[in-house]
């Protein structure tokens, strides 16, 4: 059996939604992180952080479920805040050269304590 | 170890089915081989992920994300003189519809968009990176990357490549 799950942890706190993913966030799982983060951007809360402590791996289409993500962002007037980054992550943001198109934050706390 | 040329057979050769799920299993394959020949991890870590865009690549593109087409996987270490450097050379081959290389571009990163970033990923990471036709059908796509030529300068920190071992053993 094909292992396309993705285990997302959903939070939400004072209009405030945590997403949590945990594993590699790759073409075989992306959809499953689309498809939470629409859910959880269409029900407009104030904000929206992507917590990515627990993955390890990014790739491409990670990325661009992100940039989409972002998009959606804007035209629903939902903040999306990435944090916890770990250097391999980081630095796939860094070599598609999206880390300043993304709010990103060192810390759950920090990104939870953002301005709008 | 002896580095290979072109014409000797592959010291690593796999085929696999157009599947997502592998390719959390290739990148352990492939950051693990360039461990053994001597990349530090940052770069094992951007070599796999050069690898997962180009499978990603071929199996969205190329085969229109059916399962069920084959890739071929083929691995050589490799060694350049002038600078004294070893390394790893990967050519990924597919049956796919075959496309000219003037279609084969990195997206503009200036405006970010969802899609289009598997070629600049894999450009700024391998040292060098080559497309072409194969024959009688499908395209081959062939990356070389060098143990001591820099990992691609980003944030994360580097650790240091493990130490060949000593004595007769071959790596």
């Amino acid at each position: 059996m094909e292992d396309t799950t993705l285990r997302i942890d959903i939070e939400s706190h004072a209009d405030i939604t945590v997403l949590t993913p945990y594993g590699d966030v790759d073409m075989n799982r992306t959809p499953a992180l689309r498809e939470k983060l629409s859910q959880a951007q269409r029900a407009k809360p104030s904000k929206v952080v992507v917590d990515l402590a627990h993955v390890e791996y990014m790739d491409s289409s990670g990325l661009a479920t992100l940039v989409e993500a972002m998009r959606n962002a804007k035209r629903f007037q939902v903040e999306l805040v990435l944090c916890s980054l770990n250097p391999r992550v980081l630095a796939i943001f860094e070599i598609a050269r999206l880390q300043e198109f993304f709010t990103i934050r060192p810390t759950l706390d920090e990104a939870c304590q953002s301005p709008a | 170890m002896k580095a290979c040329t072109m014409n000797e057979k592959p010291h690593i050769h796999i085929e696999l089915r157009s599947n997502p799920t592998y390719l959390a299993g290739v990148r352990q394959l492939v950051a693990s081989v360039a461990q053994r020949l001597g990349m530090c991890e940052a770069t094992c870590s951007q070599i796999a992920l050069a690898v997962d865009e180009a499978l990603c690549n071929v199996i969205c593109h190329g085969y229109g994300r059916k399962t069920e087409n084959p890739i071929w996987i083929s691995i050589w270490p490799i060694h350049r003189k002038k600078p004294d450097q070893t390394g790893m050379r990967i050519v990924i081959e597919d049956e796919a519809d075959q496309v000219e290389l003037c279609q084969l571009k990195s997206r503009s990163l200036d405006d970010p968009k969802p899609g289009g970033l598997g070629i600049h990923i894999i450009r700024e990471v391998m040292d060098t990176v080559t497309y072409e036709k194969r024959s009688p059908r499908g395209m081959r796509v062939t990356m070389e990357k060098f143990a001591t030529s820099a990992p691609l300068k980003t944030s994360a920190p580097s650790s240091p490549s493990p130490e060949r071992p000593t004595g007769s053993k071959s790596a």
